[in-house]
């Protein structure tokens, strides 16, 4: 007699063990009859053991999963991570591939202005949600949810999914929320999860021309169309090659949903063939570029992020050089470094001094009617009251100014 | 355990014993209700006579000490915590009593670590009847889990000297572990190879117990110089070779916390001291050795210097942070209750401005007062915190004991106290709506700094006053526990706990303040 045997799709997601905060691993066992079957083990089973059944059962009911054997083993995972894991390891299984199932939104913060601030940017990896929940209590200008190089290859399926509830459910306050995308074409499937949340802008790493830059725009504006959002989302072309920096000025212009450009210093170093130094003369020119290319295009110079983690002061060298060239702000991998950026980034009191009595004249010439601004017996030209002006602004913005 | 417990309601509404280990309870009656009179415990009168004139106290062994010193079934046996986890010396003499036959004793330590898991086995054995003293780990498990034969008594440091001196608890026999000691009985903690600061913690056992035994594993010549305890008071002197393993009695050095979500707590506590102008020239502050503490005293220290401002004293739990503080002329004196880490204890050993204190000096609520009302500000840690600011130290949110008291009750009445804790600890809230065990009242806590904002008591009316127009993250202490309650999922389900008391704890005057119920 041969029998035939129905093989039972079974995978796993999400981690556990003594040194794994805020995660938790799921394993899932799709069956053909039964029900549904949950297994708990939580070291918060006294206080949430309870609601922790009731999730697992509801995300299970809204990925159409009616029969399953389902085993968490939980190190204090919060509702967002909880319904992530477990609809990554049911995806997994080959379960429910067109199913969704959604944290509680948090309200949106207000949508993110092109020329916001950008001095900071947080570095969050996409698949340890520990990080995701304080983040904003440090204040960044921005958190970037990276799925990229902090993701290893086989967690892309699960971090994408949890970037996507952290959109979603994690209060970011006053952060511009930002997603890194994988290089195209995997970053497209990135897009199709994370965009539908609204997230205020994207990167889009290892850019060398333009047309790439224009594909995920592309990409981007379908899905808030059939998503029905409205609200910007900007993108960032990081550049990371000699090829990249050559087209600098062609990508910064690809759309004018570019709001900054980019820098990737450890893989342009690698492109070129030479170290990477503190000092970084190897990366002066490409750096020089970049600044230039996006003032040329009328969008912000973002320098690379800075990864030494541990010297303060190399870090303060580094941004106040990045400003004096012409950078805006610089991306960070830890909240220690924040402040420091925040500093560097901020203009002197001398500079602050200069700019309002400069933007006094204006004013007072604005009033008077003259086409002339002056300052005491000197002229001052268009474009330094230019400078002055948004020097102003931008100090106001940093609370350098009240 | 079957006899019929009977309880009464406190003056904070908690279920306590009226009757624990045989002895009547008083129910707590509010902070500064309860004013015993009378007279003082008091150890009997000996003679010279009965001692060497040649002040050599020296005995074989434990064995023979607990012998000479009459220990018999159902007395009292005391010792300390100043070895830390490091400690063998309790062990030992509870050891030595098994073999000699002793058993039902009461093992009064000021608290227990998990090294001395080994007082389970003689529970098992009959040999301890049961414990008065912190109990964490594993037997605080054993304790919770009802497995005790009698209930187990948690005091603060003060509490802890408060009973001996009121008589509330008469030691039989005491045992001091001494990293320094000469044969007359005369002891001290900063030197020798086993040194671990001050002793303090023994003090009171020195003067009231009725007979103590000196343990040291560096015996000196007369006199051992400092003294800090008295040869006078004590009965037998033991030498052997180890008493504690000093990679565990101090740390190497103290670490302060990476974790940025405890760093912003600690720059928050510091910046609102500031802000609310506690830290000016001359004032006083108590931090304790935990990450966040520890990096609280950076910051405050970095504020200091910037506003040119030096403390009079610091009251330790000393830690090299404080002791950095004291070298760079930050504060006059350091008055150190115990000693955390190896700068701490070079520097007890060899700074004058680095004094000694016990919990009579600094923590007895029975006393013509103590340092810790003097205090203008400390900086505490907590395992729960409810709406009314009541907090629980001893156990966690689920009933299991977590914490002894410490000196933490005793500390609550400086000018200012505040707990630095986070809002929640993976996915439990430590901002709750009722503490699982009360051990500081709500009226003795001012603020309560989490990294999600500051919550200020409403009573103290002042600083919120001195903190307007701050731009300070303040807000009411029920915003902080609705937004973690969003983040976590809603309230906590409350663990469902016993209807046996196996613990009590006991308010700085001796009344009996909340009940810690069997689990499971």
């Amino acid at each position: 007699m041969v029998v035939e045997v129905q093989p039972s799709h079974t995978a796993e997601a999400g981690h556990w063990g003594k040194d794994v905060r805020s995660d938790l691993h799921v394993a899932f066992e799709g069956k053909d009859t039964g029900g549904i079957e949950v297994a708990l083990e939580s070291r918060v089973a006294p206080y949430y053991g309870e609601a922790m059944l009731e999730q697992a059962r509801a995300v299970l009911a809204e990925l159409g999963i009616k029969h399953a054997r389902v085993s968490i083993h939980d190190e204090g995972a919060l509702p967002f991570t909880i319904g992530g894991r477990i609809e990554a390891a049911a995806r997994r299984a080959g379960a429910s591939l067109d199913k969704r199932w959604l944290p509680e939104q948090h309200a949106l913060p207000a949508p993110s202005l092109k020329d916001r601030l950008r001095r900071s940017r947080l570095y969050l990896p996409g698949s340890e949600p520990k990080y995701f929940i304080n983040a904003a209590l440090h204040e960044p200008d921005a958190i970037i949810l990276d799925l990229e190089d902090s993701v290893h290859r086989d967690e892309k399926d699960a971090a994408r999914i949890l970037v996507r509830n952290a959109l979603r459910a994690v209060d970011f306050g006053a952060c511009e929320r930002m997603v890194r995308i994988n290089q195209i074409p995997l970053g497209l499937e990135d897009l199709a999860e994370v965009v539908g949340e609204s997230p205020d802008l994207i990167l889009i790493p290892k850019v060398e021309r333009p047309e790439q830059v224009a594909e995920v725009d592309r990409m981007i504006g379908e899905i808030k169309a059939r998503h029905g959002i409205t609200r910007p989302i900007w993108i960032m072309p990081i550049l990371e090659s000699a090829l990249g920096i050559e087209n600098a000025f062609a990508i910064a212009v690809a759309t004018e949903n570019v709001a900054a450009l980019t820098i990737g210093l450890e893989d342009y170093t690698a492109d070129l063939g030479v170290p990477k130094t503190a000092e970084g003369k190897e990366s002066a020119y490409a750096r020089a570029r970049v600044v230039n290319a996006a003032r040329a295009a009328g969008v912000q110079a973002i320098d690379s992020a800075f990864t030494d983690v541990d010297d303060g002061d190399a870090l303060r060298r580094w941004c106040e050089a990045s400003r004096a060239m012409g950078f805006e702000g610089i991306g960070c991998i830890h909240p220690g470094q924040i402040r420091v950026i925040h500093e560097a980034f901020r203009p002197s009191a001398a500079e602050i001094e200069k700019a309002e009595r400069i933007v006094a004249a204006y004013e007072d010439a604005q009033s008077k009617g003259l086409g002339v601004v002056s300052l005491g017996s000197k002229m001052i030209d268009a474009p330094v009251v230019q400078r002055a002006l948004k020097l102003v602004e931008r100090a106001k913005a940093m609370g350098a100014i009240s | 355990m079957s006899e019929r417990v009977d309880l009464a309601h406190n003056a904070v509404g908690r279920q306590v014993p009226t009757m624990v280990n045989g002895k009547p309870q008083m129910p707590f009656l509010g902070v500064g209700k309860f004013q015993p009179r009378g007279r003082k415990a008091a150890p009997p009168i000996l003679s010279n006579k009965d001692y060497p004139d040649t002040g050599d106290k020296l005995v074989a062994d434990l064995e023979t000490a607990l012998r000479k010193c009459g220990l018999r079934d159902g007395m009292v046996i005391s010792s300390h915590h100043h070895l830390r986890d490091g400690d063998k010396v309790a062990l030992m003499a509870l050891e030595a009593a098994a073999r000699i036959g002793v058993r039902d004793l009461m093992w009064f330590p000021s608290a227990s670590f998990p090294s001395q898991q080994g007082a389970i086995a003689l529970m098992e054995k009959g040999v301890i009847h049961h414990i008065e003293g912190s109990m964490n780990g594993p037997i605080g498990d054993y304790c919770t889990q009802g497995k005790m034969r009698g209930l187990g008594v948690l005091r603060s440091h003060g509490g802890r000297y408060q009973a001996i001196q009121d008589g509330e608890v008469h030691i039989d026999v005491a045992v001091i572990a001494a990293p320094t000691a000469d044969a007359f009985g005369n002891a001290d903690g900063s030197h020798g190879k086993s040194a671990c600061g001050s002793l303090g913690f023994a003090l009171a056992d020195s003067t009231y117990a009725d007979r103590v035994i000196v343990v040291t594993d560096n015996l000196v010549p007369f006199p051992c110089v400092p003294w800090q305890i008295q040869g006078n008071n004590v009965d037998c002197v033991v030498e052997v070779d180890s008493i504690g393993d000093p990679a565990k009695i101090v740390s190497g050095t103290t670490q302060i916390t990476r974790s940025p979500d405890r760093l912003r707590i600690a720059e928050l506590v510091a910046k609102l001291l500031r802000e609310a102008g506690i830290m000016k020239n001359g004032f006083s502050f108590q931090a304790g050795a935990g990450g966040i503490a520890l990096a609280f005293v950076q910051y405050l220290k970095q504020m200091m210097k910037e506003d040119g401002v030096k403390a009079r004293f610091v009251r330790g739990g000393s830690t090299k942070y404080l002791v950095e503080m004291l070298q760079e002329g930050l504060t006059d004196y350091i008055l150190d209750g115990q000693t955390f880490d190896l700068d701490g204890v070079k520097s007890i050993a060899s700074d004058p401005r680095h004094v000694a204190t016990s919990p009579f000096t600094s923590y007895n609520y029975h006393g013509k007062g103590n340092f810790a009302s003097l205090v203008d500000v400390v900086v505490l840690g907590a395992t729960e915190v409810d709406v009314n600011f009541n907090a629980n130290v001893v156990t966690h949110s689920d009933g299991r004991l977590l914490h002894g008291i410490g000196g933490w009750q005793n500390c609550l009445f400086a000018g200012c106290s505040i707990l630095a804790v986070p809002s929640f600890r993976d996915r439990i809230p430590v901002i709750v709506d009722e503490v699982t065990t009360m051990t500081g009242p709500g009226e003795m806590i001012d603020v309560v700094v989490t990294e999600r904002g500051i919550a200020i008591n409403p009573r103290r009316t002042d600083l919120l006053h001195s903190l307007m127009g701050s731009k300070l993250p303040i807000r009411p202490i029920q915003d902080i526990k609705a937004e973690v309650e969003k983040i976590c999922g809603g309230k906590p389900a409350r663990p469902k706990l016993g209807d046996r008391p196996c613990a009590i704890v006991k308010w700085v005057d001796g009344t009996v303040l909340d009940t810690v119920w069997q689990v499971g």
